[in-house]
């Protein structure tokens, strides 16, 4: 293994970091805003991923501005989910019933994505997706670096959103004591599926970057909820920066171990660098309490 | 507040739309009862991976059986009664696989069963069809773990895998010196599959002065392949070798390789390539232009049956016989050699199927000849090696074998 190959992979880490923190922002969001653990992620990034496909094979919309169609139709989707299931859930068992009721719905989403696409293997195409740029002898495929930079970006109006505008207040204020927030008249069923919507809405940014630049069909998600969980619990759950921070340690920890001593080993340091973590920080990077505090 | 309220109805009817679709296009399997003795219907059952990583080949695979046992019912079915297939889902799980064969055979008495897809599967199904006492054909698992068992029931349509790269190692090693790839890397899933195929094709490339500048294997869990890729770009190598299950594990790498400038002179990959119209979709169409896949059959096979089938497939699939892939065929060659020893042995008894088909006959069927040995292995079918070539996958390998076209070599550019 040449330094180059280590300096590849480590680049190769941050880039893919970028588009998993894409995926698991929506799961860390929806966490922490409601002490919802969302099982359906996964399959969710695989729809977004189906959106975009039906936009850009049947009619001819690209990639990115299919985003315009596919983000609001996954945020009503979200938000369809969050008054149909997570609201019926009793507050005192939310997070365990959560995690049976979204495998419900992960379920439900295979289902109809097989009864519809069959579970033949898709991938979307673009010509940047191929494409990549010389940079300081490294080629640098364009598919990522949009990936990465639609990650900052989004990630940044998430946080933005949650700690500095008067909507984001209310989600923290009903986060910490529903009552409290009721009583001084915030509608928290309403700041809670507004939430979820969103949650789900950047998922169908994730999908897209994820079906560029993997085959997918409606069995995929199940690869990647496990992965998705450990960011989000690395960073902290319901912590937006922790889940980009997460991401690109971890996925650079993957691809270190992959190239410099074996792929079969990457996903085993991968979880372990997740328990090591954890045995010293047992909130993650970014504690949830101190993420609500903020 | 009122779109608010709109946008919750409009998404709560989605949804309900959804979970009723969800209700209705779920039910693919169909559940047995017996079908043994007297005359009605002999029920054969199967699991298949319907769900989970194996879902495209083992959707293929319930094509394939459901052709043959179409094309048997036309032909009076088996002793003068009806086929019928008996079908669970196993989800590509080696655990579930073992609770539907005992399904299948102790709770649905269905007399005779099919093989599932892939040698992981196949190699516990195996073991709980021989407590049984059950003959057990099958055509996806001809792995070294499927017959190292010591099993006296299995029968596999296919030759065994381990050889399926020597008939393109060994085209390789005749090239003349100055065409012949110089340094070869290897890289593979850790499945029962594939990882038996890469050390005796390496050997004969080494022997031949092939370089190997790589040989990795990565976990069939693997969900992000770009390092590994990367790095078999980075070697420059002449001639990569990739042991893949699926599509996306051959997509994944070629589209690394395309973002990384890196076009090797020959691409090979144990099985992905032979998926037809999903393979294309998935690599881009024209990057699948000389792209070889080892194999014992393909849509454009010079067999009259088999020419018959792909006709039947693309009546009631569509596509073109590039679309059918070798799944097909091999599941529809477990039926007719069944068929051949049920009528043969005028019984659908298991041990008489089994020691017939241990009696060293020689039986037809769409993929070419099945003889089997003491273990099981198919040992008269030939390896063939098979390339995309303008938008068609063609044998290529033999060379010298009818119908061969000329492999294209020096790969052609990624068309990007």
């Amino acid at each position: 293994m040449s330094g180059t190959d280590l300096l590849q992979a480590i680049v190769d880490g941050v880039l893919t970091g970028g588009v998993y923190a894409l995926m698991a922002a929506g799961l860390t969001l929806i966490f922490g805003v409601m002490d919802i653990i969302n099982i359906a992620q996964g399959v969710m990034v695989v729809l977004g991923a189906y959106l975009s496909y039906e936009l850009s094979v049947h009619l001819g919309i690209g990639l990115l501005p299919g985003l315009l169609i596919t983000v609001p139709v996954m945020f009503a989707l979200g938000m369809a989910i969050e008054f149909c299931f997570m609201r019926r859930l009793r507050e005192q068992d939310r997070t365990q019933m959560s995690i049976l009721v979204t495998y419900a719905v992960a379920i439900v989403i295979e289902g109809v994505l097989t009864a519809i696409f069959g579970v033949d293997y898709q991938q979307l195409h673009a010509s940047y997706v191929d494409s990549s740029v010389h940079i300081l002898g490294f080629y640098l495929p364009y598919i990522y670096l949009i990936g990465f930079g639609l990650a900052v970006v989004l990630l940044m109006a998430l946080y933005y959103g949650l700690y500095r505008t008067k909507f984001g207040r209310s989600v923290r204020a009903s986060l910490q004591n529903r009552t409290a927030a009721d009583l001084i008249g915030i509608d928290v069923n309403r700041v809670r599926t507004i939430s979820v919507g969103i949650g789900v809405a950047v998922t169908a940014v994730g999908g897209m970057v994820f079906g560029a630049t993997n085959s997918f069909n409606p069995n995929t998600g199940y690869d990647l909820i496990s992965r998705l969980l450990a960011i989000v619990i690395l960073g902290g759950m319901g912590s937006i920066g922790g889940a980009m921070g997460a991401a690109i340690f971890l996925l650079v920890i993957n691809d270190v171990v992959a190239v410099a001593w074996s792929p079969t080993w990457a996903p085993l340091v991968y979880f372990a660098a997740l328990v090591l973590v954890l045995s010293f920080r047992p909130q993650g990077m970014f504690g949830r309490e101190a993420v609500r505090a903020q | 507040m009122g779109i608010f309220r709109r946008c919750l109805v409009a998404g709560s009817a989605a949804a309900t739309v959804a979970l009723l679709a969800a209700c209705g296009g779920s039910s693919s399997s169909s559940s047995g009862s017996g079908g043994g003795s007297g005359a009605g219907p002999v029920t054969i059952g199967t699991s298949l991976s319907l769900s989970g990583d194996f879902a495209a080949d083992g959707q293929a695979f319930q094509r394939g059986y459901e052709l043959w046992a179409a094309d048997q019912n036309s032909k009076g079915g088996l002793l003068g009664r009806k086929v019928k297939l008996d079908v669970l889902s196993d989800a590509s799980s080696p655990s579930q696989v073992v609770s539907n064969y005992q399904k299948l055979i102790a709770s649905n008495k269905d007399p005779l069963v099919f093989g599932p897809f892939s040698t992981l599967l196949t190699v516990p199904s195996a073991r709980v069809a021989a407590r049984y006492g059950y003959a057990f054909v099958e055509g996806a698992g001809a792995g070294p773990a499927v017959f190292g068992q010591g099993l006296h029931n299995v029968f596999s349509v296919q030759i065994p895998i381990k050889n399926d790269l020597v008939t393109m190692a060994q085209w390789v090693a005749s090239l003349p010196a100055a065409q012949r790839p110089k340094t070869a890397a290897y890289a593979t899933v850790n499945d029962p599959f594939t990882q038996p195929q890469i050390p005796v094709a390496q050997k004969i490339l080494q022997d031949a002065g092939v370089k190997t500048v790589l040989s990795k294997v990565f976990p069939a869990e693997v969900t992000d392949y770009t390092p590994i890729a990367s790095q078999v770009a980075s070697t420059h190598a002449d001639l990569v070798v990739l042991g893949a299950v699926d599509v996306p594990t051959v997509s994944a790498f070629t589209h690394a390789f395309i973002q990384q400038h890196f076009n090797p002179k020959a691409f090979i990959a144990t099985a992905g390539p032979d998926q037809g119209a999903q393979f294309i979709k998935a690599v881009g169409a024209g990057n699948e232009t000389g792209i070889f896949v080892p194999g014992i059959w393909f849509g454009g096979f010079k067999k009259p049956d088999s020419q018959q089938m792909v006709k039947e497939y693309i009546a009631k699939y569509g596509g073109t016989p590039s679309d059918v892939n070798a799944d097909v065929a091999e599941a529809y060659a477990v039926g007719q050699v069944m068929a051949q020893a049920v009528h043969a042995t005028n019984s659908i008894d298991n041990q008489k199927i089994i020691n017939y088909l241990h009696s060293g006959v020689t039986l037809d069927s769409v993929i070419g000849p099945v003889k089997f040995d003491s273990t099981g292995e198919n040992t008269v079918g030939k390896a063939l090696t098979f390339q995309w070539q303008k938008g068609q996958l063609v044998q290529a390998l033999p060379i010298a074998t009818p119908g061969s076209h000329t492999p294209l070599y020096p790969k052609p550019p990624w068309k990007g």
